[in-house]
């Protein structure tokens, strides 16, 4: 077997704040590999976004190894290796949504033509075409949040990083835009990791479901779908999606009763 | 046409009550001379003729709007229709006189104003050690140096409009500098970060992420600055008058209790004051609109 | 020469030192050592350049020669300092900023007034209302309640656009409750209106106490008793005894901060609630 995209082994990372140490992460070990879709789950202050801010180079562990593509985040960094989603879309509002796309690419230093093909593209695999012309706040939230989605494809990173995409979206929206997301994933074969605090959510899309809880951050269950990589939305109403749902609730509720 | 009465009204009837107590007051602050008049030449005077002539004296203590208006026309429109526009009694000479040193001023300050905030983001001990001088350098009154910046420039042979550009460049300075390190400083610890997962340069996320979030911010220290120009220059006129400028007129109509003159002045600079703080509100709205950023 | 290469020396040595102090964590002691340290220069430099290259003192006298002119005129400082600043600029910012608060309540039950006075009010808060002073001047004599006429005019309209702004402030649902609880048009205004209008007051008051100190500084160049900061500035510098000038222009910024500071120190005791004056 190939050496895994993403390899992290007891991976601690300490704040250091005026109330003592805060344990965001303690002793993470997980490997994530090529073409997989792992979600990240836990409630709040379970470390699930640090660790995805620490695959991203964003914040550094205290202890413990990671890789990402065989060699340290700072470098997979330097090398573009990831596109990074973040909650909201953030899109500049002096750029129209073409122009948004384009802003990594102009940074990276790619050529006029080969930007304007790109952009092309990636609006095509998210279902804009026709709306580079338009300005962000011209579009519905969730149109934004796949703009922002094409800005982290366009320039071909293999992985790619998503922080609660679709929090701040509405259960529909929401629906259609995780069925959107696997097809994409399907097209492009890369590979994801995802950030929710939906149930529901990581149990649709993920191959690999990690539970995690908080104080310290850790991980508590690693869960391998079952499910089949095509899966239309109705699949959650078979049994074996609810007993996945089942076994991700247990794990968050072994969590919690470290607290109460 | 909702607007017309929902913002113009209001307006008019505050600017209307401001006209009428201009009047009633020019009644009260001028009828003692009209009196003394009266008395000397053994007339009374019904309350008509007293308002007739507090309203039309030569040297009043304050002078009705009708004859600032006119004094205002006679030194400018009725000079430029005598194609003495440039004489120098006339406004339009005074008035470009201080225009020409607040705006050199202006730009100056503006220019210097953002590279020092572009460095005090930049650079941490600039930061700590700059920033607190500039922000208790608000608390200073600046304004009481600019006659001595200007007679100590003059006797090192600087006159003219440099002396008083400084006043300008100074007032103007301050406000950009803590607007623009704000706005800078402005785009969120997200956007940020999302520059550093492109692996961006410091430039590039100067160039295409804090400049362009910093605009409302440095549009608003514009404005703010661009009235203290005008009064940096306007005070800088005060000590050295042979040279002309509005602040010039209004100390020599002092000198003379040229009342008259001295409000023209006033009002002139008053009205340049307001063109200028439009010029930039303008440019703000339309730069705005297009970045989308108009609230 | 010696003493220009000794203040380059300095220079090079706090700006290390300063370097070094910035990339410790931020505490107590560094964010007050820093600009100490950053002052302290500019005034070596200062005194370095005038010693080393011989500045002739009528153009600019070093800090040491202000610091003796200041400690041996102090009596003269005071008078001038009495004179425009406690009764001039103090008395004129009371009245004018009083007067403008009371102002904004009168007009906050008539939204027309209010459409009406906060353009208005702006926008001649952007004129250069200090051109006022020689006609104030001629009205009020020499002595120093023109100069108070002069302070009351220039704070009058930033103070009342700050507070009108201010008492719209409270947010919708605040005042939704409020009117729930039948509430007093007065009740309402002392409870929620005026509390939550504070941080927008002390703005105004805190712009006005540097306006204040000017106003009345400047309205003394169009004529005033022998004493005074604005009269002793434009005599001194007529003189060319800059020294005196700059012990003045110390008394003046040393006076504008401690007002500025007491207002805000005031502003932090009324206002903690407010989140700009939380963590401290």
């Amino acid at each position: 077997m190939a050496e895994p995209v993403i390899k992290a082994e007891n991976l601690s990372l300490t704040f250091e704040t005026n109330d003592g140490p805060v344990h965001a992460l303690k002793d993470i070990s997980l490997a994530i590999n090529k073409g997989e879709f792992v979600s990240f789950i836990g409630p709040s202050g379970c470390g699930k976004t640090t660790f995805l801010r620490v695959m991203a180079d964003l914040e550094k562990p205290t202890a413990g190894t990671i890789t990402v593509n065989g060699v340290s985040p700072e470098a997979a960094r330097m090398a573009r290796a990831y596109g990074y989603v973040f909650q909201a879309a953030g899109l500049y509002p002096w750029r129209t949504i073409g122009g948004n796309i384009r802003l990594p690419l102009e940074i990276m230093g790619y050529d006029k033509a080969d930007q304007a093909e790109r952009v092309k593209r990636v609006l095509e695999l998210v279902d804009l075409a026709g709306f580079e012309k338009k300005f962000p706040w011209q579009l519905s939230g969730g149109m934004q949040q796949r703009a922002s989605i094409a800005r982290a494809l366009a320039f071909d990173a293999d992985i790619l990083l998503m922080d609660e995409p679709f929090g701040a979206l509405d259960e529909i929206v929401r629906d259609h835009l995780n069925e959107q997301l696997l097809k994409l994933w399907a097209k492009t074969n890369k590979t994801i990791a995802f950030v929710t605090h939906s149930i529901p959510e990581a149990v649709y899309l993920s191959t690999k479901i990690v539970v995690m809880s908080p104080r310290p951050g850790r991980i508590t269950d690693v869960i391998d779908s079952p499910l089949p990589r095509e899966r239309p939305l109705d699949i959650r109403d078979t049994p074996e999606f609810l007993e996945i749902a089942h076994r991700v609730r247990d794990g968050l509720r072994a969590g919690h009763a470290y607290d109460d | 046409m909702i607007w017309l009465r929902s913002s113009l009204l209001p307006i008019l009837t505050v600017v209307a009550a401001i006209f009428v107590l201009w009047y009633a007051g020019a009644v009260g602050l001028n009828s003692k001379w009209a009196y003394d008049k009266a008395n000397r030449a053994g007339v009374t005077l019904s309350f008509s003729e007293l308002v007739a002539d507090t309203w039309s004296q030569e040297k009043p203590k304050l002078p009705g709007p009708h004859q600032v208006a006119a004094e205002i026309w006679k030194t400018t429109g009725a000079m430029v229709l005598r194609g003495k526009a440039f004489s120098k009694r006339s406004l339009i000479f005074h008035g470009w006189i201080t225009l020409s040193a607040t705006m050199l001023g202006f730009v100056l300050g503006t220019g210097f104003g953002i590279l020092l905030a572009i460095g005090i983001v930049h650079n941490r001990a600039m930061d700590m050690s700059v920033m607190p001088w500039v922000i208790a350098s608000q608390t200073i009154p600046i304004l009481a140096i600019a006659p001595m910046v200007v007679v100590v420039m003059n006797s090192i042979g600087f006159s003219g409009l440099v002396p008083k550009s400084i006043i300008s460049m100074y007032l103007s300075f301050f406000p950009v500098v803590v607007g623009m390190t704000k706005g800078l400083r402005s785009p969120d610890a997200m956007q940020m970060d999302q520059m550093r997962t492109w692996n961006a340069s410091k430039w590039q996320t100067l160039i295409r992420l804090r400049l362009p979030s910093s605009m409302p911010y440095l549009f608003t220290s514009l404005k703010v600055g661009i009235a203290a120009s005008l009064v940096g220059a306007i005070v800088g006129e005060l000590p050295i008058n042979q040279d002309g400028g509005l602040g010039a007129r209004m100390l020599v109509g002092s000198y003379y209790s040229q009342t008259i003159q001295i409000w023209s002045a006033l009002l002139t600079a008053a009205a340049l004051a307001a063109v200028l703080v439009g010029i930039v509100g303008l440019v703000q709205g339309a730069t705005l609109k297009r970045m989308g950023m108009a609230r | 020469m010696n003493w220009a290469v000794f203040a380059l020396g300095f220079w090079g040595v706090a700006w290390w030192i300063n370097l070094r102090l910035a990339k410790m964590p931020r505490s107590r002691v560094t964010s007050f050592a820093i600009p100490a340290l950053f002052g302290i220069t500019l005034l070596v430099l200062w005194e370095g350049a005038v010693r080393g290259f011989g500045v002739n003192p009528v153009l600019l006298p070093a800090p040491s020669a202000i610091a003796v002119r200041f400690a041996t005129s102090i009596p003269i400082l005071w008078t001038d300092f009495a004179q425009t600043f406690i009764k001039g600029a103090l008395s004129g910012y009371l009245i004018g900023c009083g007067a403008a608060f009371l102002t904004a309540i009168a007009v906050d039950r008539s939204p027309f007034l209010q459409k009406g006075l906060l353009p208005v009010g702006n926008f001649v808060a952007a004129l250069p209302i200090i051109g006022m002073a020689p006609i104030l001047v001629m009205w009020f004599g020499f002595d120093w309640q023109s100069k108070s006429a002069v302070v009351v005019v220039m704070v009058f309209f930033p103070m009342l656009v700050n507070t009108v702004q201010g008492l719209q402030a409270s947010d919708h649902m605040q005042r939704d409750l409020m009117h729930t609880y039948g509430a007093s048009y007065p009740q309402a205004l002392m409870r929620l209106r005026l509390p939550a209008a504070m941080p927008f007051v002390f703005n105004g008051l805190k712009i006005c106490t540097t306006l204040a100190l000017i106003g009345a500084i400047v309205a003394e160049f169009f004529g005033s008793p022998i004493k005074g900061m604005g009269f002793r500035i434009s005599t001194e510098v007529g003189r060319l005894a800059l020294d005196m000038v700059w012990a003045e222009i110390a008394v003046a910024a040393l006076a504008g901060s401690a007002f500025y500071g007491c207002v805000a120190m005031i502003e932090k005791a009324v206002t903690f609630w407010h989140p700009s004056q939380r963590r401290g």
